[in-house]
C-alpha cells in the first residue's frame, strides 16, 4: 500500500504546484510598481528602459510570459532576479541552507520541550505543573511566533542584552565555507568557536518560532496520554506493578505519539511559514528574508521562485508527515 | 471544562474588545494630542514612571516627539476597523464558497476544493505580503489581503458541516415538502451553522489584527505617518536600543486584542458550539 499511496500522493502534488505557480504568476503581473523603473537610475533612456524590458521578456502579453515561464519551470530553470541579477535557482539555494537550519532547530526544540511539557503535565495530572504547562501552552498558543520575537529581542537584547540581536554569525568568524549548511559543516570541522556564535544567533529566533508548536505537542500529547492511559494495557502495566513514569514512556507514549504527529506536523507547516517574518525580525539571511526584499523590490521572477520553494517544501512536508502517520500506526500500515 | 470558567473566558474576552471599541470609538475625545503633532523638543520623552517624563506626555514621545498614548489610541481605529471589516468580508466569502460547494458537490465541490488545497500550500504569511504589495499600501490593500488569504479557513469548516447537515432529518423534510435547494441552503442549513461561524470570526478577527500588525511592520500597510500598533512597532524597533518602550507599548496593546479575542472565542465556542468543540 505505501508505494502506491506514496506515487499516488506524488502525483496530486503536480497539479497543485501548477496552480501555486499560475496564482503566483498571475497575481504579480497585475503589480502596480514596475520593477523595471526599480533598477534603473532616474533620467534613464526610453530606449534602455524598453531593452530591459525586453531583455526580462516583460514586454509580452501575460499568457505568452506564463507560457514561457512555465517552459523554464519544466527544464528546471527559474529565471534571473531583476533586482540581484543572479539566477533565481542559485539565490533560493543559497539562502534555503539557513532557513532549514532555523526551522530544524525550531522543531527540534519543539518537539523536546513539546514532550517533556506533555510528559510533565500527565505525570503531575490535577497538581499545580499541569496547571503550569495549561499556562503556558495556553499563552504561547495565543501570541503569534511574530510577536514571540520581538518579545524576546525585548526580553534578551535589550532590557537584558544578553544574546546577539541579528544575523547568523559574528562577521569576525566568518570563515569560508563549502557548503551553506554552516551549523553542521562548522561541526564537521571542529571549529567549535564558529558552532557556539551560530547558536547563540539561532537560538532566539528558533525560540520564536518553537514557542506555538511546542503549546500544541504538548498540549495533544497531553491528551492523548491521558486517554491511552484509561486503555486496558496500561491497566495491566498498573497490575503488574509498574511506576507511573515506566507506565507512561514504555506503555501510553507510543501509542500517544500518533495524533501528535498528525496535528503536530500540520502546525510544522505554520512553523515554516512563521520563518518569513522571523527572519526578518532577526536579520537573519534565510529565504523568508530574502523573500521579503524581493517583494519590496517588485522582483518578480524571484519572488516567483522563493514562493514555489515554499509550496514545495510544503508539500513535501505533509508528504512525510503523512508517511510517518502510516510508519506510526500498524493499522494504517497493514490495512 | 466548569461552567464558570467558561463565563470568564467570555466576559475576560467581551471586556478587552468592549474597551477597544470604546477607545476606538472615542479616539478623538480621549487622544491628549493630535497623534500626528510633532514637539521636537520633547523627543524621546520617556514613560511616566521615570524620573525625566515629558510633563503632558503619559507614555512618553517618539523620535519625532508625537505623543505615544494618543497615537496607540488612533492606532486602536486603525487595528478595530480592519478587524471587523477583514474578518467579516473574509467569513462571507469563505461561506458562501463552502456552502454551494458542500451542498451542490460535484465539479464546483472539486474546484473550490482543488483550490483550497493550492492556497494552504503557500506560508499565509508569505502569500499575505506578496499581495499586500500587489495591491499597493492602504487601509483597503490590507484588508484585502486578509481576506484573500483567510477565506479558506472559513471555507473548508463550512463545507465540511454542509456535508454533515445536509443528510439530516430536517433538509430531507425541507426538501420534501419543496423547498428550493437555495431556499434550504439559506433558510434551513445556514442558520445551523451560526454558532461556529460567530466562534470562527470571532478568532478571525484576532487572526486580522495581528496580519494587519505584520503588514505596517515589513511597511506594507497603511501609509506611514498614519499611526497603527504595527507601524509603531516597526518605529520602536529601529529606536529599541535608546527607547525600548516604544516598542513594548503598541506590543502590549496587540497582545492584549489578541488575547481578548482569542478568549471570547474559546468561550464562545465552549458556550455554543457543539461542531468545533469536538
Amino acid at each position: 500500500m505505501p508505494l502506491a499511496y506514496l506515487t499516488k500522493r506524488l502525483l496530486m502534488a503536480v497539479p497543485t504546484l501548477l496552480g501555486v505557480a499560475v496564482v503566483v504568476f498571475v497575481l504579480l503581473r497585475v503589480v502596480p510598481g514596475d520593477p523595471i523603473a526599480m533598477m534603473i537610475p532616474p533620467g534613464a533612456h526610453e530606449a534602455d528602459i524598453a531593452r530591459l524590458r525586453v531583455l526580462y521578456g516583460l514586454d509580452q502579453p501575460i499568457p505568452v510570459q506564463l507560457a514561457r515561464w512555465l517552459g523554464e519551470l519544466a527544464q528546471g530553470r527559474f529565471g534571473s532576479s531583476i533586482s540581484l541579477r543572479q539566477p533565481v535557482v542559485e539565490l533560493v539555494l543559497g539562502r534555503l541552507p539557513a532557513t532549514l537550519e532555523l526551522a530544524s532547530a525550531a522543531m527540534l526544540l519543539a518537539t523536546l520541550s513539546g514532550i517533556l511539557l506533555g510528559v510533565a503535565a500527565v505525570y503531575w495530572l490535577g497538581r499545580w505543573p499541569e496547571a503550569v504547562v495549561d499556562g503556558i501552552s495556553g499563552l504561547a498558543l495565543a501570541i503569534p511566533d511574530f510577536l514571540w520575537g520581538l518579545l524576546l529581542i525585548l526580553g534578551f537584547c535589550v532590557l537584558l542584552p544578553l544574546m546577539p540581536i541579528t544575523g547568523r554569525l559574528d562577521p569576525q568568524l566568518d570563515t569560508d565555507f563549502v557548503t551553506e549548511f554552516y551549523l553542521a559543516e562548522s561541526l564537521l570541522r571542529g571549529e567549535f568557536a564558529v558552532t557556539a556564535s551560530l547558536l547563540a544567533h539561532l537560538l532566539l529566533p528558533s525560540v520564536a518560532l518553537a514557542l506555538p508548536l511546542t503549546a500544541m505537542i504538548a498540549r495533544i500529547l497531553k491528551s492523548a496520554l491521558i486517554e491511552a492511559m484509561a486503555q486496558d494495557y496500561v491497566l495491566m502495566a498498573r497490575a503488574r506493578g509498574y511506576g507511573k513514569a515506566r507506565i507512561i514512556w514504555r506503555e501510553a507514549f507510543r501509542n500517544a505519539l500518533v495524533p501528535v504527529v498528525t496535528l503536530g506536523g500540520v502546525q510544522f507547516t505554520f512553523l515554516l511559514g512563521g520563518t518569513v517574518l522571523v527572519e526578518r525580525i532577526f536579520s537573519y539571511p534565510g529565504l523568508g528574508n530574502l523573500a521579503i526584499d524581493a517583494v519590496i523590490n517588485r522582483d518578480l521572477p524571484l519572488i516567483q521562485g522563493v514562493v514555489l520553494t515554499f509550496a514545495l517544501l510544503f508539500i513535501a512536508l505533509n508528504l512525510l508527515i503523512d508517511m510517518s502517520y502510516v510508519l506510526l500506526n500498524p493499522r494504517v500500515r497493514h490495512g | 471544562m466548569p461552567e464558570r470558567r467558561r463565563n470568564k473566558r467570555i466576559y475576560f474576552g467581551g471586556a478587552v474588545i468592549a474597551l477597544l471599541v470604546v477607545v476606538a470609538v472615542a479616539a478623538p475625545l480621549l487622544a491628549p494630542h493630535d497623534p500626528l503633532e510633532q514637539d521636537l523638543l520633547n523627543n524621546f520623552a520617556p514613560p511616566f514612571w521615570s524620573a525625566h517624563a515629558a510633563p503632558g506626555f503619559l507614555l512618553g514621545t517618539d523620535g519625532l516627539g508625537r505623543d505615544i498614548l494618543s497615537r496607540l489610541i488612533y492606532g486602536a481605529r486603525v487595528a478595530l476597523t480592519v478587524a471587523l471589516v477583514a474578518a467579516t468580508l473574509a467569513a462571507a466569502v469563505g461561506t458562501l464558497l463552502g456552502l454551494v460547494a458542500g451542498y451542490y458537490g460535484g465539479l464546483l465541490d472539486a474546484v473550490v476544493s482543488r483550490l483550497v488545497d493550492v492556497w494552504m500550500s503557500f506560508p499565509p504569511v508569505l502569500l499575505s505580503v506578496v499581495l499586500a504589495a500587489v495591491v499597493g499600501a492602504g487601509l483597503e490593500a490590507v484588508i484585502l489581503a486578509i481576506v484573500f488569504v483567510d477565506w479558506t479557513r472559513f471555507c473548508r469548516v463550512v463545507r465540511a458541516e454542509v456535508l454533515v447537515q445536509r443528510e439530516q432529518g430536517y433538509v430531507t423534510a425541507a426538501v420534501s415538502i419543496g423547498l428550493g435547494r437555495g431556499r434550504v441552503l439559506w433558510a434551513e442549513i445556514l442558520p445551523n451553522l451560526v454558532p461556529t461561524l460567530l466562534v470562527l470570526l470571532t478568532l478571525e478577527m484576532g487572526i486580522a489584527v495581528i496580519v494587519e500588525a505584520i503588514l505596517s511592520f515589513v511597511g506594507l500597510s497603511v501609509a506611514s505617518d498614519a499611526p497603527t500598533w504595527g507601524g509603531l512597532i516597526q518605529e520602536g524597533r529601529l529606536n529599541v536600543n535608546q527607547a525600548w518602550w516604544l516598542m513594548a507599548l503598541p506590543m502590549l496593546c496587540i497582545i492584549a486584542t489578541v488575547l481578548g479575542f482569542n478568549a471570547l472565542g474559546d468561550g464562545l465556542r465552549e458556550r455554543l458550539d457543539p461542531v468545533l468543540r469536538r
